[in-house]
């Protein structure tokens, strides 16, 4: 399989092969492999906050013999000055091998990656695909469950907005797998995607209470309510401390759940879950170097 | 002999089997305001295709391929007949493309589309009942939904 040169932009441009040979090179990355990308350089544009994509895509390069370049705040470039996505791509497929794109602005990845004549990977773009997060979602599963098939997946918390679970939710499709979506109806699942992955023969439950189905599953994967994506500020009061998993929870879950994670968090996992062997998300969230990693070498064609 | 509900005419289009309900939004797309010469249009007539029909009839003036697209938008059993000297030279039926480039407007106020000069790409997943995916947001519009770009 050949990933030279393509860009990583939406959980629809992968077939079930690519990701399992991502999976497969993000494994061999868990290896050092000091001088694999000795030379080229990784542009990182960052139009929004970012702690987690940002500091482990740059990690990942180094650790890869790479060099990083960039900024993280949009006011500090001439995007401020009004200067458009297509024309700062321009600019930075002259200083760069490799682009790692996020923006609030949705399609802004899609626009990069036609402008760049150089591998664009979508670091986010606004509620729409976060590629890279599916994929070190689906590494993790696959990583602590030793497979994916069969395993019955609950998502948590905010359906609607969440980019991740969207991505997830289709990624895992290729597998058989259960799905329950646990969320209050105004932030369940969109419509279409339960009809998509119906349609793909997955079993879809919808429920608003976590203890209701918590017995059968064998992941958890909880997001955050995300204030920045609510258009009414009203409606985010409404429903940000709509779940909060503690300690109790224990009394209803199978031995052997995982609990995931996109982080950052805020209060939906009380931290007195995270001693316990549930808790995944902190290597979750460290999984995203080998996968971003791959990711890199991947697209660089040296992933050898 | 059946009726005519709408004057022949000598050279132009006829634009039939469109959903009565859609007429005209349809008549709307094409921007009427900039046509020249007569246009005629008839709506709730009896279809044994559709049902309720409309029919558009526009004088001295042949629609382009981008100007069908956009009727197939709305109206997917449409036809477009080409008149010439009170003759059907032509018949087109109506045919959606895999995508619409530069027809549809992308309404999603975060769409990169709202917030630079780009040409619009959308797939066309479903044609009846419509369904349509903006190339750079991904959002999913259905038939009514869609905002179909004027000139």
């Amino acid at each position: 399989m050949n990933f030279k040169g393509r860009d990583i932009i939406s959980v629809r441009d992968f077939s079930k092969s690519d990701l399992l040979y991502i999976l497969k090179i993000a494994k061999e990355m868990e290896k050092e492999k000091p001088k694999l990308l000795d030379g080229k350089i990784l542009a990182t544009l960052f139009f929004e906050p970012s702690t987690r994509t940002r500091l482990s895509f740059e990690s990942a390069m180094f650790r890869l013999g790479g060099k990083v370049l960039g900024f993280s705040d949009e006011k500090v470039t001439s995007v401020k000055k009004g200067e458009t996505v297509w024309d700062t791509i321009k600019m930075a497929e002259c200083y760069s091998d490799v682009i790692v794109i996020r923006s609030p602005v949705e399609g802004s990845a899609r626009l990069a990656a036609e402008a760049a004549s150089i591998p664009v990977i979508n670091g986010g773009d606004g509620a729409n695909q976060h590629p890279t997060q599916m994929l070190l979602d689906l590494y993790t599963i696959q990583k602590i469950k030793k497979k994916i098939e069969g395993l019955k997946i609950g998502f948590l918390g905010d359906l609607k907005y969440g980019r991740t679970v969207n991505s997830l939710a289709i990624a895992l499709s290729f597998w058989k797998v259960e799905m329950y979506f646990i969320a209050p109806d105004a932030l369940q699942m969109p419509e279409h995607y339960i009809k998509e992955l119906r349609e793909k023969g997955i079993k879809c439950h919808k429920t608003s209470d976590v203890f209701e189905v918590s017995q059968k599953l064998d992941i958890l994967y909880v997001t955050r309510i995300q204030q920045e994506r609510f258009p009414d500020p009203l409606e985010y009061e409404k429903y940000k401390n709509a779940y909060r998993l503690d300690i109790t929870l224990l009394d209803h879950i199978k031995k052997d759940l995982k609990i995931m994670h996109p982080l950052p968090r805020v209060g939906e996992i009380n931290a007195e879950l995270d001693d316990t062997e549930h808790a995944v998300y902190f290597e979750q969230a460290a999984n995203g170097v080998a996968v971003r990693k791959a990711l890199l070498a991947l697209v660089l064609g040296e992933e050898k | 002999m059946k009726e005519r509900r709408i004057p022949a005419i000598k050279d132009g289009t006829v634009i039939d089997h469109l959903p009565s309900r859609d007429t005209f939004r349809i008549i709307r797309i094409l921007n009427p305001q900039e046509f020249k010469h007569p246009i005629n249009l008839a709506l709730n007539l009896n279809s044994k295709k559709i049902g309720s029909k409309g029919v558009i009839k526009i004088d001295s003036r042949f629609l382009t391929q981008s100007e069908v697209n956009k009727i197939a938008i709305l109206a997917p059993n449409a036809t477009v007949s080409i008149i010439k000297n009170y003759k059907t030279t032509e018949k087109i039926q109506v045919k959606l493309p895999e995508e619409l480039v530069g027809v549809l407007n992308c309404t999603n106020p975060v769409c990169i589309t709202s917030k630079e000069v780009i040409i619009s790409k959308f797939k066309v997943l479903r044609e009846k009942p419509l369904e349509v995916k903006c190339h750079y947001c991904e959002r999913v519009y259905g038939k009514d939904e869609v905002e179909i770009k004027g000139k």
